[in-house]
Formats: structure tokens, sequence, C-alpha cells
């Protein structure tokens, strides 16, 4: 375990049901990577990111964020905690009822920390971060689906966390508007120097954002690598994978 | 045979799972309530959302209710020799004591608990409440605790204005239909009314929509698996708070009313 990983999986397991999705599963994450994390369908990408800012808690192991157990945190120092991480849900997960602006600015509102002014300056600055300044006062179901992904994104960041976490970002989006997303997460990682963690199964994606691949596979990281590695790879379960071909190792469920 | 008792036993499982869920909110809930002054604009937002809203609607059931009941009351009274004079009475007795708060909050089960399902099933559906608490806001405190006060503030309301207008609606039928005069039937109903009566019923509106709200917030709070799941909870929302006012009513009627 080295010093510097600001996440700490250690033989994670999680279950729904008689249906194991984590199987002692182990990785560490350091400051400042931007970690694409691959996979089929329902192999446990999104459960094992929604660990790490403890919406699912696992039946066995530690997650642990900047050395804290997370199932030790809880109550206000959770809340604390998890003002660190931003998260971009796969569906964006905007709240209907409030326009795009209080949809940023509403974690800033809640806590309590902000003046109505200063509130205002952050979300127009972040809305402005992912181009969407034009549409602060429009509702989610006026927006379209990179739209809406950019003002998860706005949203995510809205705190300044130190770590970033996207849940599928360019599922379900063009080819064109996916690029825009992606550029978008690059700039973000520079420009805010956070800890970048995706989860996805677009490779065009991963290899655009991610300086670390891994790839889970039957509840276990199969393989972890530079993008170059991941190309080179030998490995007949991940080559499948990153080429997208029905034949080979991986059982198509 | 195994196969049955495997499936029963699987179904015990989930069912005794739930009520520890239920319970678990609960205690949130009830945790939640030193909250309350930094909440007050979320709680007004849904006292006029699932309240004020229910008023037309408590109205055209309430007016109907007391007008079926004196009709009934004055039909059974021809056959039993008792005299008309006696309908305020034994209306009265029945609308403040039973017929409001147990309509009412079932009406308002219908209305609001399977509303307030379907908008959290939603929410969770569409990971809208991981989203609150990824940006650190508790959701019970956010969600549930305002909603529950807005059920446990509003039932009371709505059953003084259901008994006030099922009295008009058994007013209208003595006057029309049984040919009583306004001072008879009015001075009926006064003799018989009882403060106690009428207390016991606004505190059993109370529980009520505590109920109704709790109900209403669990069953959003568990839903899984998209337009499906959110129908099969609002449904579940429904019936559940209906057959738990029906069972808490009777605990009521003992505990509150003595042979």
């Amino acid at each position: 375990m080295s010093a510097e990983s600001v996440i700490q999986i250690t033989d994670v397991s999680k279950s729904f049901g008689r249906n194991p999705v984590l199987d002692e599963l182990n990785l560490n994450i350091q400051a400042g990577e931007s970690i694409v994390i691959i996979g089929q369908s329902g192999c446990g990408k999104s459960v094992l990111l929604k660990h790490i800012i403890k919406l699912i808690e696992p039946d066995r192991g530690t997650v642990r964020f900047d050395g804290l157990d997370l199932q030790e945190v809880r109550g206000r120092h959770l809340i604390t905690l998890r003002r660190r991480i931003g998260i971009l849900f796969q569906s964006a997960a905007l709240f209907d009822s409030m326009t795009v602006a209080q949809n940023v600015g509403l974690g800033l509102r809640e806590s309590k920390e902000h003046t109505v002014d200063q509130i205002e300056d952050i979300v127009h600055e972040k809305l402005d971060l992912v181009g969407l300044a034009d549409a602060a006062e429009k509702f989610p179901a006026e927006l379209s689906g990179g739209m809406r992904k950019r003002v998860g994104l706005a949203r995510a960041i809205a705190t300044d966390p130190e770590v970033l976490l996207y849940d599928e970002p360019t599922t379900g989006l063009d080819p064109i508007t996916a690029d825009l997303i992606n550029n978008l997460i690059v700039e973000l990682s520079q420009h805010l120097k956070v800890t970048s963690i995706a989860v996805t199964h677009d490779m065009v994606s991963a290899y655009k954002i991610a300086n670390r691949v891994v790839m889970l596979y039957e509840g276990k990281v199969r393989f972890d690598g530079t993008p170059e590695e991941t190309r080179a790879t030998e490995d007949a379960t991940v080559r499948q994978f990153i080429t997208g071909s029905a034949r080979g190792p991986i059982k198509v469920r | 045979m195994g196969l049955g008792v495997q499936a029963l036993g699987r179904k015990s499982i989930q069912s005794i799972s739930k009520l520890g869920g239920f319970f678990v909110l609960a205690g949130r809930f009830l945790a939640s309530l030193k909250d309350i002054p930094k909440s007050l604009r979320l709680i007004a937002e849904q006292i006029y959302f699932v309240g004020l809203k229910s008023f037309p609607l408590i109205m055209i059931i309430s007016i109907f209710v007391g007008a079926v009941s004196a009709w009934q009351a004055a039909y059974q009274f021809k056959f039993i020799g008792a005299p008309p004079r006696l309908l305020g009475q034994a209306v009265g007795k029945a609308v403040v004591m039973e017929l409001a708060p147990v309509l009412s909050a079932i009406v308002f089960a219908g209305r609001v608990g399977a509303g307030i399902t379907a908008e959290l099933g939603t929410m969770r559906v569409t990971e809208q409440i991981d989203a609150l608490e990824s940006i650190g806001i508790n959701p019970v405190r956010y969600l549930v605790m305002p909603r529950v006060i807005a059920c446990m503030l509003m039932v009371p309301f709505l059953v003084i204005f259901a008994n006030f207008i099922a009295i008009m609606g058994a007013l209208i039928v003595s006057i029309v239909g049984v040919d009583l005069t306004p001072e008879i039937f009015l001075n009926g109903f006064k003799d018989s009314f009882a403060m106690k009566d009428f207390n016991n019923g606004l505190i059993k509106a109370g529980v009520f929509g505590m109920i109704i709200g709790l109900v209403g917030c669990y069953e959003g709070f568990i839903t899984t698996g998209g337009a499906q799941g959110v129908g099969k909870t609002t449904t579940s929302s429904v019936v559940v708070s209906s057959v738990l006012i029906l069972i808490f009513n009777f605990v009521f009627a003992v505990l509150l009313f003595r042979i």
C-alpha cells in the first residue's frame, strides 16, 4: 500500500441476494491519477464506485479514503467527507423540480457555509466551466442528454472536490457529445488537479481520459496498466473486451 | 411441498427484513426532528403540496359521507320507530368519532401517500436520492421529515374540515329528505357533541398522518426496478397505509372509548 494512496480498497466483497458482484477485490488509487475502470455491463463497476462514496457498504473488506475507514465514518463526518468527493451519475440524477442553477448550488446552500451571493458566483463559475452559463434558469426536462451530464458535472465540482467519480460518463450520448464530455473530464482533471475515477465500457472514452486502466472481471481486478499496456496486452479476456468481440473467454450474460 | 416451505420461508424473511427497515427509517425520522428549525421552508412547501391541495377532494367526499349517513340513519329510524330528532345526535357521533378521521385518512393515503411514494420511488430509481447523499445532504432530513410532519399536521386539519362539511351534508339531507328543521338537527348534534370525542378524533388523525407519511416515504425509498417498481411500491403504499389505519383505528377505539 503506497503512502500516497488516496483510496484503498482492500479485500472488498459484495453480493446482492445470491448474486456475488465483487469478490475480495483490491485496488489502490493514488492522488492525481486519472483511472478508468472498464468491464462488462453488470460486472460491478458502478457498485465499486458507489463504495468509494459510501452509497453502498461492503459485505466484507474495507474501503479507506485518505486513510479513514469509511465503515467508521458516520453522521457529520460522513457529510464532510462526501463534500471532498464529487460524483457524476450515469443518468446525471438532476433534481427535476429545480432549475439548473438550483441543482448546482443545492449542496452549497445546504452546507450553510456560503452567502447567497457567494453561491451565485460559484454556480456561475462552475456552469461556465462546463459551457452552460446560459442554461442556469432552465429545468432538467428542457435539456439534452449531453447538457444534463454537463450540469451533473457542474454539480459534482461545486464543492471543489479532491476526487471526482464518473459513472458511465458517455453512455447514451452521440459520439460528438461523448467527445465533448471526454474533453471536459480531461480539462477538469488538469484544471482542478483532482483524482479522477471513471467507470465505462466505452474504450474510446477510456483511452482519452485515462492514465491508468483497470479491468474488472468476475468480481476481481483482471488487468491494471497504462493505456499503452492495455492496447498491447496478450490477455485474451482483456483483448476480447477492448476489441469488442463476442468470441472469447468472457461469458456473455 | 419442500419448495412451498422454501418460498414461505423466503417470504417471511423478506417481510421481517421489510419491517426492520421500516423501523430503522422511523428511528431516523425521529432523530431528524432536531433539524426542524432549519427545515421550516421544506415543511411549509410540503404542507402546501400534501395538505392544502387535498381540501377540495376531502370536501366532496365529506359532503356525501354526511349525506348518506343521515339518509341511512333516517331509514333505520323508520324501522325501529326512533324519533327523527335523534338524527343530529346519531350522525354527529358517527362523523366526529369515526367517519371523518378514518375516511379522510384513507382518502389522504390514496392521494398523498401514493404521491409521496411515486415521487420518492422515481427519485430512488433515477439515483436522485444517491445524488442528495453524495452532496452531503441527509435524505431523511431533506425528504422524509418534511413530508411526515406535513402529513401529521394536515390530516387533523382535514379532519376538522371534514367534520364540518359532513355535518353540513347531513343537515341538508335532514332538511330536504327527512323534513326536520335545522334547529332540531343542530340541537340534537349539540346535545351529543363531546369535546373528548372531537379531540380523540384529532389525535387519531395525527397518528394516521404519521403512518401515511412514513409508509409513503419508506415504500419510495425501497423502490427498485424502474417504472414497474414505482408502480408496485405505490400500490403497496396505499394498501399498507389503509390496512394500518384500520388496525390502529380499532386499537384507538379500545383504548379511548371504554365499553
